[in-house]
């Protein structure tokens, strides 16, 4: 177990290594759990609130896309940002923007399939209220994701936690460079490659213990799930 | 948290822009994997101030980056792709850097008797007839391209049930050998290097044919005006230099040597 240890000195001892990697991690899962909060909010209250022909086809392969394979997603994105693809010119391939794209479009599903759901609840609920009011559309909508930001904190933590743990895209258009785009999934990938299971296990539960104290952080500060609230 | 959130998304596309001089270089896992990367590099920024990313792929992906021009140049092991590489006009030229050579690894009760036998050939005769479970590669690296070429050289087409393709790189297809206590062909720096071995052990080496070439190729910047050339001819003029010759060639694991800087000056 002498690799489990050694991954714990390197929290203990604050190893700039280990850091920088925790660090990266963090970056490029909050930037893209924002951006696709920003998409995925909003397009799930419009779904909610409008009614059109095609609603329930764009509702089922909204719900259908919350289980897109990673690693689909990360050749996809691969083929249009190498230099030979679509959008080669803007060299992104192996830098940090490349796996905020491919996080963004796994978890941009899964953040707009949860809020549908949950503003639709809402919806139900509010919609004489809201009708009888004159509210317009976007102000429905708006008032809809105040009111049901409690839930809908729950649908951009479900997607945070499906991006801080994700490993086959961001390998594949992060390349895992060091000191470039190596996050704590991929060293976990490669120190089980080296065969340095107790290593990797290490930073497996650094991963593990980040993904918790991020969450509780979130609830302490939106102030949910405390005594007496509900 | 907003203002934290704003910071963020910055330094996140600050990032890849602030990083001046760096050169991108597709690399075999088995030269990774040795460890020997991890000891040039902080030299080569020392003494001509580049920083090299190291995209760390097996040689049929890491050619593949080149044609597509996703990497300044490529360090790989696999002569006959190297070649084909070149003709298509996706490089400028190859250079030998160094070699090493590739081994045969197995379960240390050795069933099928592979210790004794006289070259590569008759120590892959030996396995398939046993029919001692053999791991391979089965992913188009340089390794797995060496192993189809000495499954050739043999006259056996291996296949059936004990002839495992992990399609996976070299670390992970040890793993694998390692988990079922089966035979594997590696190279000697990654086996070196792996801390999985369990009940396996170094069974065959030696074999004139297990010679294996690691040789750097500067991607075409005709095909690909973007490709950094410059740094590229840079980093072959290091990496051929008396300086690299003796750090390479005094790189040991467990006292043992490693590779062979033969680079032509």
């Amino acid at each position: 177990m002498s690799g489990f240890w050694e991954a714990w000195l390197l929290i203990i001892t604050l190893d700039p290594d280990l850091y920088e990697i925790i660090f990266l991690s963090l970056q490029v899962t909050v930037s893209a759990v924002i951006i696709a909060s920003l998409i995925g909010l909003p397009m799930g209250a419009w779904l909610a609130v409008n009614r059109f022909r095609l609603r329930r086809y764009v509702i089922a392969v909204l719900n259908a896309f919350m289980g897109l394979p990673p690693v689909v997603v990360g050749l996809f994105v691969y083929m249009a940002l190498s230099r030979a693809g679509p959008l080669g010119g803007f060299g992104l391939l192996f830098s940090p923007i490349a796996m905020v794209i491919a996080q963004v479009i796994i978890i941009t599903p899964l953040i707009a399939s949860i809020s549908h759901q949950t503003i639709r609840d809402l919806w139900a609920e509010y919609h004489d209220l809201l009708i009888s009011m004159n509210a317009t559309r976007s102000q429905r909508i708006m008032a809809l994701l105040w009111d049901g930001k409690r839930a809908l904190l729950t649908a951009t933590l479900a997607g945070f936690g499906r991006a801080i743990g994700e490993v086959g895209a961001i390998m594949i258009v992060g390349g895992n460079i060091e000191h470039a785009t190596r996050v704590l999934t991929t060293a976990i990938a490669l120190e089980t490659g080296k065969g340095n299971f107790a290593f990797a296990m290490g930073l497996g539960l650094v991963l593990i213990a980040l993904a918790v104290i991020i969450n509780l952080l979130i609830h302490i500060i939106s102030k949910t799930e405390r005594a007496r609230t509900w | 948290m907003k203002l934290n959130w704003e910071t963020l998304i910055a330094a996140t596309l600050l990032a890849t822009a602030s990083q001046a001089e760096t050169l991108k270089m597709a690399v075999t896992t088995s030269f990774y994997n040795s460890g020997l990367s991890e000891m040039l590099l902080p030299e080569i920024k020392a003494d001509i101030a580049l920083d090299v990313d190291l995209i760390v792929v097996g040689t049929g992906q890491a050619l593949r980056l080149g044609e597509a021009g996703d990497v300044d140049a490529i360090l790989v092991h696999a002569r006959a792709a190297e070649e084909e590489f070149l003709a298509a006009g996706f490089g400028t030229h190859r250079r030998d850097i160094m070699y090493n050579d590739f081994v045969f690894v197995g379960p240390s009760n050795d069933l099928a008797d592979v210790t004794n036998t006289a070259s590569a050939a008759a120590a892959l005769q030996a396995i398939a007839t046993s029919q001692a479970p053999f791991v391979s590669r089965g992913d188009d690296s340089g390794t797995h391209k060496k192993e189809l070429t000495l499954w050739a050289a043999a006259d056996i087409i291996p296949e059936g049930a004990w002839y495992r393709a992990a399609g996976s790189g070299m670390g992970a297809t040890l793993n694998v050998a390692s988990g079922m206590n089966a035979y594997t062909f590696t190279d000697r720096a990654s086996w070196l290097n792996f801390g999985n071995k369990g009940d396996l052990a170094l069974l065959f080496v030696g074999d004139p044919a297990l010679f294996n070439q690691y040789a750097y190729i500067p991607v075409n910047p005709e095909r690909w005006p973007h490709v950094r050339n410059d740094l590229a001819l840079k980093l072959e003029n290091w990496l051929t230099s008396d300086k690299a010759k003796t750090l390479i060639n005094a790189y040991t694991i467990n006292g043992e040597n490693l590779f062979t800087f033969n680079a032509a000056r």
